[in-house]
């Protein structure tokens, strides 16, 4: 699809979004804009709509109203090619939800071969290489069932990496792991921010927020609240919602 | 006068509910087994007191043993063919049942129900009788033969069946997983074929043996529409033996022997896999 985007433009453009389930309005408004490189982080207390956000940023879930633009792609588009679209956002879940009946190598090679059609040998000297960056070198040929919490985790994000997306979503990557596994997943997605590529983070962990994130939204009933980069926000929040959020988490 | 407090419990004379009664189809292990045996045996002492011209219940059994395990392993053959036949068309029913597509899917949800709910037998005669008996085509003529249009007859329920098997594995796979394959960007077919069937293959081994015992048991109805399988062979011996009363249990009760221990196997198989995949 021709664009007239140019990397000096937002490669994340939220207008107005808006989505509801049935009578339930989980997003009321949201707009935001997240240039090429920049780690975002989206906070706030449950059920305020951060998941459903990013949700609805990958076209898993389609919007109410407004405008989702990614690289000038609207998402909303009926003809869009969502397949297309998804080939330049990966995606990792709270739950892993990688495949079990494969081992950690076939995990991360089945998209790039089946979806992307690449050499099956070259992808998996990409599929190796990557296991190895997120430390899983050795671990090839485990199921995920043998794996831990965190080497799943890692393994999901090397999944999603094979893919080459130009935009990574983080939705909750750590809330299901144990503490001490916590620490392996977020050096990953550390070392991802400082290789330059777009994250797109909803977290919970606000220490990893704000040694990480370039610019840190506070949502709350599906809408954002304040927003600024880590260290006015959370040192000098001007909202009360967002100081009382911040006094329970910190 | 209906709004009773919660405090007062008056006499009420309520509907009377039947208990759930739950059919058994495993016989219990060596009951069946023991019970054919039995019957056996005691045709035999029963013709031990009449005399001596006649051939024994046992000798009989002996003497045409042959015949009736050849007639047996047609029943297998049907049964083996039958599942073939209805578990492809089972597969492609159910994954039309899974398809976005509704009108399709509504169909295919008519059909499956339409040939699970049918009486076996009923579906037997319709295909018995309605399909002919050869079929010409480009100019050859493919003779139909009735053994063969009673496998398709069987292969209808079985198609059903494992539509429905199909249709509720693919259900059970937590939809976290079409979320992870779509973020991936596969097709919907690709994550059916690729991600979802081949976790449901465990799943789906038990309910899919289950069905095979049942068609494996339900050949012999075939007899009812003249297939020479085991119990029309078994009838027509009987006949030839001169139809003497004592050699009845004898024979049916080899009969009975034959498909226990042949389908008891498959039930104790399949018991072990449930047990075996219901963890994870």
């Amino acid at each position: 699809m021709a664009t007239s985007w140019t990397p000096d433009q937002p490669i994340v453009q939220c207008v107005e979004v808006r989505k509801s389930f049935g009578a339930l309005e989980v997003l009321k408004g949201i707009s935001l804009s997240v240039r090429k490189g920049e780690v975002i982080c989206i906070i706030g207390p449950s059920g305020s709509g951060k998941s459903t956000l990013i949700r609805c940023i990958n076209a898993l879930q389609p919007i109410s109203s407004g405008s989702i633009q990614i690289e000038g792609i609207e998402v909303t588009d009926p003809r869009l090619d969502k397949l297309a679209l998804r080939r330049k956002v990966g995606m990792v879940f709270q739950q892993y939800n990688l495949f079990p009946h494969k081992t950690a190598l076939q995990n991360v090679m089945m998209a790039p071969i089946h979806v992307l059609r690449q050499d099956r040998a070259e992808v998996e000297m990409r599929a190796r290489a990557l296991l190895a960056k997120v430390r899983l070198a050795g671990k090839e040929d485990s199921y995920p069932g043998e794996l831990s919490g965190g080497q799943q985790q890692r393994v999901a994000i090397a999944r999603s990496l094979a893919m080459r997306p130009d935009i990574m979503l983080f939705d909750e990557v750590t809330a299901a792991l144990d503490p001490e596994t916590v620490k392996e997943v977020l050096v990953t997605i550390r070392e991802l921010a400082e290789d330059g590529m777009t994250c797109i983070l909803v977290t919970h962990e606000m220490n990893f927020a704000r040694e990480v994130a370039d610019h840190v939204y506070f949502t709350d009933r599906g809408v954002i609240v304040e927003h600024g980069p880590p260290e006015t926000l959370f040192t000098a929040a001007k909202d009360e919602r967002t100081q009382r959020f911040l006094s329970q988490v910190l | 006068m209906s709004n009773a407090e919660p405090g007062h419990r008056l006499a009420v004379l309520l509907p009377y509910r039947l208990a759930p009664t739950r059919i058994s189809v495993r016989i219990s292990p060596l009951s069946a087994a023991i019970l054919c045996f039995c019957a056996i045996l005691a045709a035999s002492t029963a013709w031990a007191e009449s005399g001596p011209t006649m051939l024994s219940p046992l000798q009989v059994i002996l003497k045409w043993s042959p015949l009736l395990l050849r007639g047996f392993a047609f029943n297998i053959l049907i049964s083996l063919l039958a599942m073939l036949l209805g578990t492809v068309a089972g597969l492609g029913l159910g994954l039309a049942l899974l398809s976005e597509f509704r009108p399709l899917a509504a169909i295919s949800w008519l059909i499956t129900q339409f040939f699970r709910n049918a009486p076996w037998l009923v579906l037997l005669f319709f295909v018995m009788f309605l399909v002919p008996f050869q079929v010409i085509m480009f100019k050859t003529t493919i003779p139909l033969p009735d053994w063969i249009k009673a496998t398709v007859g069987f292969a209808l329920p079985v198609m059903a069946n494992v539509a429905e098997v199909v249709r509720g594995a693919v259900r059970s796979i937590p939809s976290t997983q079409w979320e992870a394959a779509e973020s991936l960007s596969f097709t919907r077919r690709q994550t059916m074929w690729l991600i979802m069937l081949p976790q449901c293959i465990k799943r789906m081994l038990p309910p899919w043996m289950n069905v095979y015992a049942l068609v494996a048991m339900s050949t012999v109805l075939a007899s009812i529409v003249g297939v020479s399988e085991m119990l029309t062979l078994t009838a027509q011996v009987h006949a030839a033996e001169g139809g003497r009363p004592e050699l009845f249990a004898p024979l049916y009760g080899f009969a009975l022997l034959c498909f226990f221990l042949y389908c008891y196997p498959i039930n104790l198989w399949t018991a072990r896999l449930e047990r075996r995949f219901r963890v994870r």
